[in-house]
Protein backbone atom coordinates (compact mmCIF):
# COMPACT_ATOMS: atom_id res chain seq x y z
CA UNK A 1 0.00 0.00 0.00
CA UNK A 2 2.80 2.41 0.80
CA UNK A 3 4.10 1.76 -2.72
CA UNK A 4 0.71 2.59 -4.15
CA UNK A 5 0.55 5.77 -2.10
CA UNK A 6 4.01 6.84 -3.15
CA UNK A 7 3.13 6.17 -6.78
CA UNK A 8 -0.04 8.23 -6.59
CA UNK A 9 1.82 11.01 -4.78
CA UNK A 10 4.58 11.08 -7.40
CA UNK A 11 1.94 11.21 -10.15
CA UNK A 12 0.03 14.04 -8.51
CA UNK A 13 3.11 16.10 -7.73
CA UNK A 14 4.77 15.49 -11.08
CA UNK A 15 1.64 16.28 -13.03
CA UNK A 16 1.12 19.55 -11.16
CA UNK A 17 4.50 20.73 -12.39
CA UNK A 18 3.72 19.54 -15.94
CA UNK A 19 0.36 21.31 -16.06
CA UNK A 20 1.91 24.49 -14.79
CA UNK A 21 4.48 24.28 -17.60
CA UNK A 22 1.68 23.63 -20.09
CA UNK A 23 -0.18 26.73 -18.89
CA UNK A 24 3.01 28.76 -19.16
CA UNK A 25 3.55 27.45 -22.71
CA UNK A 26 0.00 28.49 -23.64
CA UNK A 27 0.49 32.11 -22.50
CA UNK A 28 3.90 32.22 -24.23
CA UNK A 29 2.35 31.07 -27.52
CA UNK A 30 -0.64 33.41 -27.13
CA UNK A 31 1.72 36.34 -26.58
CA UNK A 32 3.85 35.36 -29.60
CA UNK A 33 0.93 34.75 -31.98
CA UNK A 34 -0.76 38.05 -31.12
CA UNK A 35 2.57 39.90 -31.02
CA UNK A 36 1.48 41.17 -27.60
CA UNK A 37 3.44 42.75 -24.80
CA UNK A 38 2.16 40.29 -22.21
CA UNK A 39 -0.29 37.46 -21.70
CA UNK A 40 -1.55 35.97 -18.45
CA UNK A 41 -3.86 33.38 -16.98
CA UNK A 42 -5.81 34.00 -13.79
CA UNK A 43 -7.27 31.19 -11.73
CA UNK A 44 -10.46 31.83 -9.79
CA UNK A 45 -9.80 30.72 -6.20
CA UNK A 46 -13.26 29.66 -5.08
CA UNK A 47 -12.38 29.50 -1.40
CA UNK A 48 -11.46 33.21 -1.22
CA UNK A 49 -13.39 34.42 -4.28
CA UNK A 50 -10.21 35.93 -5.71
CA UNK A 51 -8.38 35.86 -9.03
CA UNK A 52 -4.81 34.62 -8.82
CA UNK A 53 -2.02 34.98 -11.41
CA UNK A 54 -1.12 31.43 -12.48
CA UNK A 55 0.97 32.08 -15.59
CA UNK A 56 2.47 35.21 -17.10
CA UNK A 57 4.43 35.69 -20.33
CA UNK A 58 6.21 38.90 -21.27
CA UNK A 59 5.94 41.96 -19.06
CA UNK A 60 5.49 41.02 -15.42
CA UNK A 61 6.62 37.40 -15.88
CA UNK A 62 8.25 36.10 -12.75
CA UNK A 63 6.90 38.84 -10.45
CA UNK A 64 3.16 38.47 -10.66
CA UNK A 65 2.68 34.73 -10.14
CA UNK A 66 0.64 34.16 -7.01
CA UNK A 67 -0.60 37.75 -6.72
CA UNK A 68 -4.33 37.97 -6.11
CA UNK A 69 -7.19 40.44 -6.28
CA UNK A 70 -10.98 40.27 -5.69
CA UNK A 71 -12.98 38.44 -8.38
CA UNK A 72 -15.31 41.36 -8.89
CA UNK A 73 -12.73 43.98 -9.87
CA UNK A 74 -11.26 45.04 -13.15
CA UNK A 75 -11.75 43.68 -16.61
CA UNK A 76 -10.77 40.14 -15.58
CA UNK A 77 -13.50 40.12 -12.93
CA UNK A 78 -16.05 41.45 -15.39
CA UNK A 79 -15.15 38.74 -17.90
CA UNK A 80 -15.33 36.04 -15.22
CA UNK A 81 -18.77 36.98 -13.93
CA UNK A 82 -20.42 37.85 -17.26
CA UNK A 83 -18.82 34.83 -19.01
CA UNK A 84 -18.33 37.15 -21.98
CA UNK A 85 -15.03 37.83 -23.77
CA UNK A 86 -14.09 41.46 -24.08
CA UNK A 87 -11.66 43.57 -26.05
CA UNK A 88 -10.75 47.09 -25.00
CA UNK A 89 -8.59 49.58 -26.90
CA UNK A 90 -7.08 52.84 -25.75
CA UNK A 91 -7.15 52.11 -22.05
CA UNK A 92 -4.53 54.64 -21.12
CA UNK A 93 -7.04 57.49 -21.53
CA UNK A 94 -8.78 56.44 -18.39
CA UNK A 95 -6.88 57.20 -15.18
CA UNK A 96 -9.08 55.04 -12.97
CA UNK A 97 -8.65 52.05 -15.19
CA UNK A 98 -4.95 52.74 -15.57
CA UNK A 99 -4.54 52.50 -11.80
CA UNK A 100 -6.63 49.34 -11.55
CA UNK A 101 -4.80 47.77 -14.47
CA UNK A 102 -1.41 48.65 -13.07
CA UNK A 103 -2.38 46.93 -9.84
CA UNK A 104 -3.37 43.77 -11.66
CA UNK A 105 -0.73 43.67 -14.39
CA UNK A 106 2.31 45.57 -13.17
CA UNK A 107 2.08 48.08 -16.02
CA UNK A 108 -0.53 50.23 -17.73
CA UNK A 109 -1.59 48.54 -20.95
CA UNK A 110 -2.87 50.48 -23.94
CA UNK A 111 -5.38 47.78 -24.73
CA UNK A 112 -6.35 44.24 -23.79
CA UNK A 113 -8.30 41.18 -24.77
CA UNK A 114 -9.81 39.03 -22.04
CA UNK A 115 -11.70 35.78 -22.32
CA UNK A 116 -13.29 33.53 -19.67
CA UNK A 117 -11.80 30.07 -19.18
CA UNK A 118 -14.82 27.80 -19.25
CA UNK A 119 -14.58 24.08 -18.68
CA UNK A 120 -17.77 22.05 -18.64
CA UNK A 121 -20.05 23.97 -16.28
CA UNK A 122 -17.36 25.92 -14.49
CA UNK A 123 -15.69 29.27 -15.09
CA UNK A 124 -12.15 28.48 -13.94
CA UNK A 125 -10.47 31.80 -14.65
CA UNK A 126 -9.54 34.34 -17.29
CA UNK A 127 -6.96 34.58 -20.08
CA UNK A 128 -5.71 38.06 -20.94
CA UNK A 129 -3.61 39.30 -23.84
CA UNK A 130 -2.23 42.81 -23.34
CA UNK A 131 -1.08 45.36 -25.90
CA UNK A 132 -1.22 43.93 -29.36
CA UNK A 133 0.57 46.08 -31.95
CA UNK A 134 -1.35 49.32 -32.60
CA UNK A 135 -1.53 48.82 -36.35
CA UNK A 136 -3.34 45.49 -36.07
CA UNK A 137 -7.04 46.34 -36.10
CA UNK A 138 -9.08 44.01 -33.97
CA UNK A 139 -11.41 41.67 -35.83
CA UNK A 140 -13.61 38.69 -35.07
CA UNK A 141 -10.74 36.49 -36.30
CA UNK A 142 -8.70 37.51 -33.26
CA UNK A 143 -11.68 36.77 -31.03
CA UNK A 144 -11.92 33.30 -32.54
CA UNK A 145 -8.22 32.68 -32.08
CA UNK A 146 -8.46 33.90 -28.51
CA UNK A 147 -11.33 31.44 -27.96
CA UNK A 148 -9.10 28.59 -29.14
CA UNK A 149 -6.35 29.56 -26.71
CA UNK A 150 -8.97 29.87 -23.99
CA UNK A 151 -10.13 26.30 -24.59
CA UNK A 152 -6.57 25.04 -24.22
CA UNK A 153 -5.90 27.13 -21.16
CA UNK A 154 -9.16 26.02 -19.53
CA UNK A 155 -8.21 22.36 -19.94
CA UNK A 156 -4.70 22.98 -18.55
CA UNK A 157 -6.13 24.95 -15.62
CA UNK A 158 -8.63 22.20 -14.88
CA UNK A 159 -5.84 19.58 -14.86
CA UNK A 160 -3.68 21.79 -12.65
CA UNK A 161 -6.50 22.23 -10.16
CA UNK A 162 -7.18 18.50 -10.09
CA UNK A 163 -3.51 17.74 -9.49
CA UNK A 164 -3.44 20.22 -6.60
CA UNK A 165 -6.55 18.70 -5.09
CA UNK A 166 -4.98 15.24 -5.36
CA UNK A 167 -1.85 16.47 -3.62
CA UNK A 168 -3.87 18.14 -0.88
CA UNK A 169 -5.74 14.90 -0.26
CA UNK A 170 -2.50 12.92 -0.07
CA UNK A 171 -0.93 15.43 2.29
CA UNK A 172 -3.90 15.31 4.62
CA UNK A 173 -2.45 12.63 6.93
CA UNK A 174 -5.36 12.23 9.33
CA UNK A 175 -8.10 12.83 6.84
CA UNK A 176 -10.21 10.66 4.58
CA UNK A 177 -7.27 9.69 2.37
CA UNK A 178 -5.40 8.25 5.33
CA UNK A 179 -8.47 6.27 6.39
CA UNK A 180 -8.90 4.97 2.86
CA UNK A 181 -5.23 4.05 2.70
CA UNK A 182 -5.54 2.01 5.94
CA UNK A 183 -8.64 0.33 4.53
CA UNK A 184 -6.79 -0.61 1.34
CA UNK A 185 -3.93 -2.00 3.42
CA UNK A 186 -6.25 -4.25 5.49
CA UNK A 187 -7.99 -5.37 2.33
CA UNK A 188 -4.69 -6.44 0.81
CA UNK A 189 -3.84 -8.52 3.93
CA UNK A 190 -7.29 -10.14 4.31
CA UNK A 191 -8.19 -13.81 3.63
CA UNK A 192 -9.88 -14.44 0.23
CA UNK A 193 -13.32 -14.96 1.83
CA UNK A 194 -13.03 -11.85 3.95
CA UNK A 195 -11.83 -9.87 0.97
CA UNK A 196 -14.81 -11.00 -1.12
CA UNK A 197 -17.25 -9.92 1.59
CA UNK A 198 -15.43 -6.61 2.00
CA UNK A 199 -15.56 -6.10 -1.74
CA UNK A 200 -19.36 -6.50 -1.69
CA UNK A 201 -19.60 -4.05 1.20
CA UNK A 202 -17.53 -1.50 -0.68
CA UNK A 203 -19.70 -1.91 -3.76
CA UNK A 204 -22.79 -1.27 -1.64
CA UNK A 205 -21.12 1.84 -0.18
CA UNK A 206 -20.24 3.05 -3.65
CA UNK A 207 -23.85 2.57 -4.82
CA UNK A 208 -25.11 4.42 -1.74
CA UNK A 209 -22.76 7.37 -2.29
CA UNK A 210 -23.61 7.44 -5.98
CA UNK A 211 -27.32 7.72 -5.19
CA UNK A 212 -26.97 10.49 -2.62
CA UNK A 213 -24.42 12.79 -4.23
CA UNK A 214 -26.63 14.55 -6.76
CA UNK A 215 -26.83 17.90 -5.02
CA UNK A 216 -24.40 20.72 -5.63
CA UNK A 217 -23.89 23.51 -3.17
CA UNK A 218 -22.06 25.75 -5.59
CA UNK A 219 -24.30 28.69 -6.42
CA UNK A 220 -22.00 30.84 -8.55
CA UNK A 221 -23.01 31.63 -12.13
CA UNK B 1 -57.65 48.28 -33.94
CA UNK B 2 -59.96 47.48 -31.07
CA UNK B 3 -59.18 44.63 -28.71
CA UNK B 4 -61.81 42.43 -27.14
CA UNK B 5 -60.78 41.88 -23.60
CA UNK B 6 -57.27 42.38 -22.35
CA UNK B 7 -54.75 41.47 -25.02
CA UNK B 8 -52.15 40.74 -22.38
CA UNK B 9 -54.30 37.88 -21.04
CA UNK B 10 -53.92 34.55 -22.76
CA UNK B 11 -56.80 33.16 -24.81
CA UNK B 12 -57.01 29.44 -24.17
CA UNK B 13 -59.28 28.44 -27.06
CA UNK B 14 -61.15 29.94 -29.98
CA UNK B 15 -64.91 29.25 -30.25
CA UNK B 16 -66.54 29.28 -33.71
CA UNK B 17 -67.19 32.72 -35.14
CA UNK B 18 -65.11 34.55 -32.55
CA UNK B 19 -61.93 35.29 -34.45
CA UNK B 20 -62.54 38.98 -33.70
CA UNK B 21 -61.74 38.25 -30.09
CA UNK B 22 -58.14 37.68 -31.02
CA UNK B 23 -57.92 40.48 -33.56
CA UNK B 24 -54.28 41.50 -34.12
CA UNK B 25 -53.60 45.01 -32.87
CA UNK B 26 -51.14 45.82 -35.61
CA UNK B 27 -51.91 46.64 -39.26
CA UNK B 28 -49.21 44.75 -41.13
CA UNK B 29 -48.14 46.27 -44.41
CA UNK B 30 -47.66 44.12 -47.46
CA UNK B 31 -43.94 44.54 -47.14
CA UNK B 32 -42.44 45.29 -43.77
CA UNK B 33 -39.88 48.04 -44.25
CA UNK B 34 -37.50 49.62 -41.77
CA UNK B 35 -39.39 52.85 -42.22
CA UNK B 36 -42.61 51.20 -41.11
CA UNK B 37 -40.88 49.24 -38.37
CA UNK B 38 -38.89 51.98 -36.66
CA UNK B 39 -38.46 54.99 -38.97
CA UNK B 40 -38.35 58.24 -36.91
CA UNK B 41 -38.77 56.29 -33.67
CA UNK B 42 -37.04 57.57 -30.56
CA UNK B 43 -38.02 54.71 -28.28
CA UNK B 44 -40.41 56.98 -26.39
CA UNK B 45 -42.81 55.16 -24.10
CA UNK B 46 -40.69 52.01 -23.97
CA UNK B 47 -38.91 50.80 -20.85
CA UNK B 48 -35.53 49.08 -21.18
CA UNK B 49 -33.96 47.28 -18.24
CA UNK B 50 -30.20 46.79 -18.08
CA UNK B 51 -29.67 43.63 -16.02
CA UNK B 52 -25.97 43.99 -15.33
CA UNK B 53 -23.34 45.60 -13.07
CA UNK B 54 -25.37 48.77 -12.42
CA UNK B 55 -25.34 52.00 -14.42
CA UNK B 56 -23.37 55.15 -13.65
CA UNK B 57 -25.89 57.90 -12.97
CA UNK B 58 -25.55 61.09 -14.96
CA UNK B 59 -23.04 59.72 -17.47
CA UNK B 60 -23.36 62.06 -20.48
CA UNK B 61 -24.00 59.09 -22.79
CA UNK B 62 -26.58 57.57 -20.47
CA UNK B 63 -28.53 60.52 -19.07
CA UNK B 64 -31.27 60.04 -16.54
CA UNK B 65 -32.30 56.67 -15.20
CA UNK B 66 -35.94 56.01 -14.35
CA UNK B 67 -34.93 53.53 -11.73
CA UNK B 68 -31.93 51.70 -10.31
CA UNK B 69 -32.00 48.76 -7.91
CA UNK B 70 -29.44 46.27 -6.66
CA UNK B 71 -30.23 42.63 -5.97
CA UNK B 72 -28.26 41.26 -3.05
CA UNK B 73 -28.05 38.13 -0.97
CA UNK B 74 -28.49 38.70 2.74
CA UNK B 75 -26.46 36.82 5.32
CA UNK B 76 -29.29 34.36 5.91
CA UNK B 77 -29.42 33.61 2.18
CA UNK B 78 -32.52 35.61 1.22
CA UNK B 79 -32.54 37.93 -1.77
CA UNK B 80 -33.24 41.61 -1.31
CA UNK B 81 -34.00 44.24 -3.92
CA UNK B 82 -32.95 47.71 -2.76
CA UNK B 83 -32.50 51.13 -4.28
CA UNK B 84 -29.02 51.20 -5.80
CA UNK B 85 -26.86 54.04 -4.57
CA UNK B 86 -23.52 52.67 -5.76
CA UNK B 87 -24.02 52.96 -9.50
CA UNK B 88 -21.70 50.81 -11.57
CA UNK B 89 -18.76 48.93 -10.10
CA UNK B 90 -17.07 47.77 -13.30
CA UNK B 91 -18.48 49.73 -16.25
CA UNK B 92 -20.25 46.92 -18.10
CA UNK B 93 -23.81 48.05 -17.36
CA UNK B 94 -22.99 51.69 -18.11
CA UNK B 95 -21.57 50.66 -21.48
CA UNK B 96 -24.75 48.75 -22.36
CA UNK B 97 -27.01 51.60 -21.18
CA UNK B 98 -25.05 54.11 -23.30
CA UNK B 99 -25.52 52.02 -26.44
CA UNK B 100 -29.28 51.79 -25.87
CA UNK B 101 -29.52 55.52 -25.21
CA UNK B 102 -27.54 56.41 -28.34
CA UNK B 103 -29.94 54.54 -30.63
CA UNK B 104 -33.18 55.09 -28.71
CA UNK B 105 -32.74 58.48 -26.99
CA UNK B 106 -36.17 58.64 -25.36
CA UNK B 107 -36.46 55.18 -23.81
CA UNK B 108 -36.97 54.90 -20.08
CA UNK B 109 -33.79 53.27 -18.78
CA UNK B 110 -33.81 51.10 -15.66
CA UNK B 111 -30.84 49.44 -14.02
CA UNK B 112 -31.05 46.16 -12.11
CA UNK B 113 -27.64 45.37 -10.62
CA UNK B 114 -26.90 41.65 -10.35
CA UNK B 115 -23.11 41.77 -10.74
CA UNK B 116 -20.30 43.28 -8.77
CA UNK B 117 -20.53 41.63 -5.39
CA UNK B 118 -18.05 38.89 -6.27
CA UNK B 119 -18.39 35.67 -8.16
CA UNK B 120 -19.87 33.55 -5.39
CA UNK B 121 -23.63 33.58 -5.05
CA UNK B 122 -23.97 35.27 -8.42
CA UNK B 123 -26.31 32.58 -9.78
CA UNK B 124 -29.23 33.13 -7.37
CA UNK B 125 -28.74 36.90 -7.59
CA UNK B 126 -28.97 36.80 -11.38
CA UNK B 127 -32.12 34.64 -11.24
CA UNK B 128 -33.67 36.84 -8.55
CA UNK B 129 -32.88 39.98 -10.54
CA UNK B 130 -34.34 38.57 -13.73
CA UNK B 131 -37.49 37.44 -11.94
CA UNK B 132 -37.88 40.88 -10.39
CA UNK B 133 -37.34 42.62 -13.74
CA UNK B 134 -39.97 40.42 -15.42
CA UNK B 135 -42.44 41.15 -12.62
CA UNK B 136 -41.96 44.89 -13.20
CA UNK B 137 -43.22 44.42 -16.76
CA UNK B 138 -40.30 46.13 -18.51
CA UNK B 139 -40.75 46.05 -22.27
CA UNK B 140 -37.16 45.02 -23.00
CA UNK B 141 -34.52 43.41 -20.77
CA UNK B 142 -30.89 43.52 -21.90
CA UNK B 143 -28.77 40.61 -20.61
CA UNK B 144 -25.17 40.90 -21.74
CA UNK B 145 -24.23 37.96 -19.56
CA UNK B 146 -24.83 34.27 -19.19
CA UNK B 147 -24.34 31.31 -16.90
CA UNK B 148 -22.82 27.90 -17.68
CA UNK B 149 -24.40 26.18 -14.66
CA UNK B 150 -26.95 23.56 -15.59
CA UNK B 151 -28.57 23.82 -12.18
CA UNK B 152 -29.87 27.29 -13.17
CA UNK B 153 -30.87 26.36 -16.71
CA UNK B 154 -34.35 25.04 -15.93
CA UNK B 155 -35.34 28.01 -13.82
CA UNK B 156 -33.89 30.44 -16.35
CA UNK B 157 -35.84 28.65 -19.04
CA UNK B 158 -39.08 29.08 -17.08
CA UNK B 159 -38.31 32.75 -16.49
CA UNK B 160 -37.50 33.31 -20.17
CA UNK B 161 -40.78 31.70 -21.20
CA UNK B 162 -42.76 33.67 -18.65
CA UNK B 163 -41.20 36.90 -19.97
CA UNK B 164 -42.10 35.84 -23.50
CA UNK B 165 -45.77 35.35 -22.59
CA UNK B 166 -45.91 38.59 -20.57
CA UNK B 167 -44.62 40.64 -23.49
CA UNK B 168 -41.24 41.32 -22.05
CA UNK B 169 -38.53 40.85 -24.64
CA UNK B 170 -35.33 39.27 -23.35
CA UNK B 171 -32.29 40.15 -25.46
CA UNK B 172 -29.27 38.05 -24.47
CA UNK B 173 -25.59 37.85 -25.46
CA UNK B 174 -24.59 34.67 -27.24
CA UNK B 175 -21.26 32.95 -26.71
CA UNK B 176 -18.68 33.00 -29.45
CA UNK B 177 -17.13 29.84 -28.10
CA UNK B 178 -18.58 26.35 -28.27
CA UNK B 179 -19.85 26.27 -24.68
CA UNK B 180 -23.28 25.53 -23.29
CA UNK B 181 -24.55 28.63 -21.56
CA UNK B 182 -27.88 30.23 -20.80
CA UNK B 183 -30.27 32.00 -21.33
CA UNK B 184 -29.26 32.98 -24.84
CA UNK B 185 -29.74 29.42 -26.14
CA UNK B 186 -33.47 29.46 -25.38
CA UNK B 187 -35.74 30.17 -28.34
CA UNK B 188 -37.99 32.45 -26.27
CA UNK B 189 -35.18 35.03 -26.06
CA UNK B 190 -33.50 37.04 -28.81
CA UNK B 191 -29.85 35.99 -28.92
CA UNK B 192 -27.16 38.24 -30.32
CA UNK B 193 -23.64 37.78 -31.66
CA UNK B 194 -21.31 40.30 -33.33
CA UNK B 195 -20.69 41.47 -36.88
CA UNK B 196 -17.75 43.64 -37.89
CA UNK B 197 -19.52 46.50 -39.66
CA UNK B 198 -19.41 49.95 -38.15
CA UNK B 199 -23.11 50.72 -38.74
CA UNK B 200 -25.00 50.65 -35.43
CA UNK B 201 -28.31 49.98 -37.18
CA UNK B 202 -26.97 47.12 -39.31
CA UNK B 203 -28.14 43.74 -38.10
CA UNK B 204 -28.38 40.31 -39.67
CA UNK B 205 -30.60 37.29 -39.17
CA UNK B 206 -28.62 34.07 -38.78
CA UNK B 207 -30.29 31.14 -40.58
CA UNK B 208 -27.99 28.77 -38.67
CA UNK B 209 -28.97 29.32 -35.01
CA UNK B 210 -28.71 29.06 -31.96
CA UNK B 211 -27.37 32.63 -32.37
CA UNK B 212 -30.31 34.35 -34.08
CA UNK B 213 -29.05 37.84 -34.86
CA UNK B 214 -25.73 39.59 -35.41
CA UNK B 215 -25.35 43.26 -34.46
CA UNK B 216 -22.50 45.73 -34.17
CA UNK B 217 -19.99 44.36 -31.67
CA UNK B 218 -16.53 45.31 -32.91
CA UNK B 219 -14.82 48.65 -32.30
CA UNK B 220 -17.81 50.18 -30.52
CA UNK B 221 -17.45 53.50 -28.71
CA UNK B 222 -18.86 52.70 -25.27
CA UNK B 223 -19.63 54.75 -22.17
CA UNK B 224 -16.94 54.17 -19.53
CA UNK B 225 -16.81 54.89 -15.84
CA UNK B 226 -16.17 58.46 -14.77
CA UNK B 227 -18.14 59.99 -17.63
CA UNK B 228 -15.67 58.92 -20.32
CA UNK B 229 -15.78 56.68 -23.36
CA UNK B 230 -13.63 53.89 -24.67
CA UNK B 231 -13.49 51.68 -27.79
CA UNK B 232 -14.38 48.09 -27.12
CA UNK B 233 -15.51 44.84 -28.76
CA UNK B 234 -17.61 41.90 -27.65
CA UNK B 235 -21.06 40.35 -27.90
CA UNK B 236 -21.83 42.21 -24.68
CA UNK B 237 -22.07 45.35 -26.82
CA UNK B 238 -23.81 43.79 -29.82
CA UNK B 239 -26.70 42.84 -27.52
CA UNK B 240 -27.78 46.38 -26.47
CA UNK B 241 -27.82 47.37 -30.16
CA UNK B 242 -30.59 44.83 -30.73
CA UNK B 243 -32.26 45.76 -27.42
CA UNK B 244 -32.37 49.38 -28.63
CA UNK B 245 -33.74 48.43 -32.05
CA UNK B 246 -36.44 46.38 -30.26
CA UNK B 247 -37.30 49.49 -28.22
CA UNK B 248 -37.52 51.61 -31.39
CA UNK B 249 -39.91 49.08 -32.95
CA UNK B 250 -42.04 48.75 -29.80
CA UNK B 251 -42.27 52.52 -29.50
CA UNK B 252 -44.01 52.64 -32.89
CA UNK B 253 -45.87 49.35 -32.47
CA UNK B 254 -46.53 48.82 -28.76
CA UNK B 255 -48.94 45.95 -29.29
CA UNK B 256 -46.34 43.59 -30.73
CA UNK B 257 -45.75 40.35 -28.86
CA UNK B 258 -42.17 39.05 -28.59
CA UNK B 259 -42.99 36.58 -31.38
CA UNK B 260 -44.21 39.37 -33.66
CA UNK B 261 -41.29 41.57 -32.72
CA UNK B 262 -38.83 38.83 -33.65
CA UNK B 263 -40.63 38.58 -36.99
CA UNK B 264 -40.22 42.32 -37.56
CA UNK B 265 -36.52 42.02 -36.70
CA UNK B 266 -36.23 39.17 -39.18
CA UNK B 267 -38.05 41.02 -41.94
CA UNK B 268 -35.98 44.18 -41.48
CA UNK B 269 -32.59 42.48 -41.05
CA UNK B 270 -29.92 43.61 -43.53
CA UNK B 271 -29.72 40.20 -45.16
CA UNK B 272 -33.51 39.82 -45.43
CA UNK B 273 -35.44 42.94 -46.39
CA UNK B 274 -33.94 45.79 -44.39
CA UNK B 275 -31.04 48.08 -44.96
CA UNK B 276 -31.83 48.44 -48.67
Amino acid sequence: MSDLRAAVAAGALGSEENYRELLQAIVEVARAIFGARASSVFLHDESTDELVFEAVAGEGAGELIGQRFPSSTGVAGWVLVTRQPLVIDELEQDPRFAREAAESTGFVPKGLMAVPLLHEERALGVLEVLDRPQQAAFSLKEMELLGLFANEAAIALDLLQRAREARAVLEEQDGQAAALARLAERLAEAEPEQREAAQRLLEALEAFLGASSGLSLDDSL
Amino acid sequence: MEHFGDPSLPAWSLPAGSAERIAIGVEWPERVTRDWAFGDSTGEGVSVCILDSGVERGHPLVGELEGAVAVMKTEDGRLEVNEDAEGDLCGHGTACAGIVRALAPKVGLHSVRVLGAGFKGSGPVLLGGLRWAIEQGFDVINMSLSTTKRQFAELLHELADSAYFRRTVLVASAHNMPVESYPWRFSSVISVGSHEEQDSLAFFYNPAPPVEFFARGVGVEIAWLGGGTIRSSGNSFATPHIAAICALILSKHPDLTPFQLKNVLYLTANNVGGGR
